[in-house]
């Protein structure tokens, strides 16, 4: 990339060394210890001692089901993050006049003005038993459980990161020409059908993105399962926590992780290699 | 200015009464059109007169805020877009980036119903690109494409689905003068060969005249004359039109005489100068102010104080000193600082052309009949 007119070398090394040494130090470090403490031993106090052993993989089953829960609700929050998401941007950035399009795009973050701490707690007030369930009791419509359900976990999670799926989405929708829908109708298309061969594929690159971000960051989730799981559905995430602040099990803590990024990976590099081929995806620049 | 065509059924187009309101600005007033079956017409007009809207009427992308848009005799109010028999050739193509070159120009085959089987539409896929002159460029990708390759895939984007009218939003515009030639040429051509009513919307002058039968000339959303190029160039229906097609030396002054063949107008410098109308013009019978029009290959020009044969016909002679000289290649324009006019306009021929350059004290002179009495507007 570098030619007669570029930075000088050491100009560039200059500009990368903080985002370089942060990396190194703060992410291929750890991660290396990570490693090297899921083929250790935990001692006897807890904690880690030095060994070669593969127990700690051989015994993943027992975390079985934090991985299930992990690696079932993660894509289904996304699905359904999706598929709330992409009306919503799509009227935004379509359908919406631009005198209210600010106000409802400002409508979308306000949910950030509060912690996220806070309004998990306010989803644990609304689905606990005396929320929404006591409220359906008394219209006698029976007795229902939404607490602590696989349910309650989806519901915060789609909740807390629609945002995150809207925007990427919106802006793709946004800049989409909209004389491509008029030349699309002008050559007979209807609308319909303009927008599935023209506005879906042409915003299939910001949904590809968008999908890819929630996934990645629902695979580390920790808070919702914690607060509306209540130990009953948990994820990798909180198996973690458990591991490494309970149980003192470095090692097994150490191999659940790097189990965690390792699926992490696979799933990411076979959805890009999925996403790249619906088209459009050329300009996909996470990863 | 009903036109032709309308009462005898071989209009494609017709506008009647058309009005388009975008809150309080009239994008098109009042229009009344007719455009005949396989001509080629064209809307000239400056900025922001109503061309595009006028054109997008035509599409279906907008619908009358009042009267009533036919396509073959057929009224197009309430009809959608997608189902009009006529194609658009976008002002910057808008073809769709997503696809190659074949799969656009397949774009409006594929939408049919029954859809033609593949072989069907990679038949014709390949003879519209040879059309175009574009062979073999099926798989190219359209961003890296010339703009005047682009051009050519948005005509045959459009051509492919053999509508019976064809609207240009200026095609050329973003084109370089030598290719915009080369394409007004090849678009005439087409125009022949497809035997199809095309509409083009411009406001160059010169593309307009040498491409067009008929140019609608419009100012304001309305049209102020519809005609042939030659009929608008030599009867202007006033001094708009008139310095919209062609250049002319514009002479106002207050009507001092008139009757039914032509005017006498006494100038702001007291000059009284006199000239027909153009043919079918309005007169200036009972009008205070008009305008003679006299264009530049019209205005005789010599040096010294003889006079030259046929000077004595000259209704106007006048003396002045030429203080710019533009070459145009066959003709050379000088522009004449006179007393009485200010700066008159000469257009001469080459072969005339004797060495006459800025500083130079010259005569000028005209006939009266090579003038044109016209409502000054
Ligand atoms: N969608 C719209 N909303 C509001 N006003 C509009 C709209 N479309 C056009 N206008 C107005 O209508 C008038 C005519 O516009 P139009 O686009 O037809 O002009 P035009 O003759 O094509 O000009 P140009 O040569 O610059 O393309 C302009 O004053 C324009 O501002
Ligand atoms: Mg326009």
């Amino acid at each position: 990339m570098r030619n007669a007119t570029g930075p000088s070398p050491l100009l560039t090394a200059v500009l990368l060394a903080p985002g370089a040494l942060w990396f190194l130090g703060l992410l291929v470090l750890p991660l290396g210890v990570v490693i090297v403490f899921s083929f250790g031993e935990r001692a006897a106090v807890g904690g880690y001692q030095a060994a070669f052993v593969l127990d700690n993989y051989l015994n993943l089953p027992a975390r079985w089901t934090a991985f299930k829960n992990t690696l079932v609700l993660a894509p289904i929050g996304t699905v359904v993050c999706l598929i709330a998401a992409y009306p919503l941007a799509y009227f935004l950035a379509v359908k919406a006049r631009p005198e209210t399009r600010t106000a409802l795009l400002i409508l979308v973050i306000v949910p950030f003005w509060t912690s996220f701490l806070i309004r998990t707690y306010a989803w644990m007030f609304i689905l606990g038993g005396r929320g929404l369930p006591s409220l359906i009791e008394w219209a006698g419509l029976g007795e229902v459980r939404f607490i602590n359900t696989p349910f309650a976990v989806l519901l915060g999670i789609v909740y807390a990161y629609l945002p995150l799926m809207i925007f990427p989405i919106y802006v793709s929708l946004e800049k989409l020409d909209k004389r491509l829908l008029e030349a699309s109708e002008d050559l007979g298309a209807s609308p319909w059908r303009g927008f599935m061969q023209v506005t879906l594929p042409l915003s299939a690159p910001g949904a590809v993105t968008a999908c890819m971000l929630v996934f990645i960051l629902l695979m580390g989730e920790y808070l919702i399962p914690q607060l509306l799981g209540g130990g009953k559905v948990f994820f990798i995430g909180n198996a973690l926590v458990d591991l490494f602040l309970q149980s003192r099990n470095w090692p097994f803590g150490s191999a659940v992780a790097v189990s965690l990024v390792v699926i992490m990976l696979a799933t990411v590099s076979v959805y890009m290699r999925f996403a790249g081929r619906i088209g459009g995806a050329r300009d996909v620049s996470l990863v | 200015m009903t036109a032709h065509g309308a009462a005898n059924g071989t209009a494609d187009i017709e506008f009647i009464d058309v009005s388009k309101h975008f809150g309080a600005i009239a994008a098109v007033d009042h229009v009344d059109f007719a455009i005949a079956r396989g001509s080629f017409m064209s809307f000239l007009g400056p900025s922001g007169c109503g061309k595009t809207t006028s054109l997008r009427l035509i599409a279906g992308f907008e619908q009358p805020t009042t009267g009533d848009v036919r396509i073959a005799g057929t009224s197009m109010v309430g009809v959608p877009a997608y189902r009009r028999p006529v194609n658009m050739v976008f002002q910057h193509y808008a073809l769709f980036p997503h696809f190659n070159v074949a799969d656009n120009i397949a774009y409006g085959l594929r939408q049919r119903r029954p859809r033609p089987d593949r072989a069907e539409i990679a038949r014709q896929v390949d003879a519209t690109l040879d059309l175009v002159r574009l062979p073999g460029f099926h798989a190219r990708r359209v961003w890296e494409l010339s703009g005047g390759q682009q051009q050519r895939v948005a005509l045959a984007r459009a051509l492919i689905n053999r509508p019976t009218v064809l609207l240009l939003d200026e095609p050329l515009a973003a084109l370089d003068r030598k290719l915009r030639r080369d394409m007004q040429i090849e678009l005439q051509n087409l125009q022949r060969e497809v035997g199809i009513t095309f509409v083009l919307v411009t406001h160059d002058q010169e593309e307009a005249l040498s491409m067009s039968d008929t140019i609608a000339i419009m100012r304001d959303g309305r049209v102020i004359q519809i005609g042939s190029p030659r009929t608008l160039y030599d009867a202007p229906a006033n001094r708009y039109v008139a310095g919209f097609v062609g250049e002319s030396n514009f002479f106002p002054g207050e009507v001092v005489a008139a009757d039914e063949r032509g005017a006498t107008l006494k100038t702001a410098a007291g000059v009284v100068l006199s000239a027909p109308y153009p043919p079918g013009g309005a007169t200036l019978v009972g009008t205070a102010r008009g305008v003679i029009a006299v264009r530049p290959e019209m205005v005789a020009m010599w040096v010294g104080p003889d006079d030259p044969d046929g000077a004595a016909e000259f209704s106007c002679r006048l003396g002045g000193r030429v203080h710019n000289r533009i070459y145009l290649g066959d003709q050379t324009e000088y522009s004449v600082a006179t007393d009485q006019f200010g700066d008159v306009l000469v257009r001469a021929a080459k072969a005339s052309a004797l060495e006459i350059g800025p500083g130079q004290e010259v005569r000028l002179g005209w006939r009266q009949a090579s003038g044109l009495a016209l409502v000054d507007s």
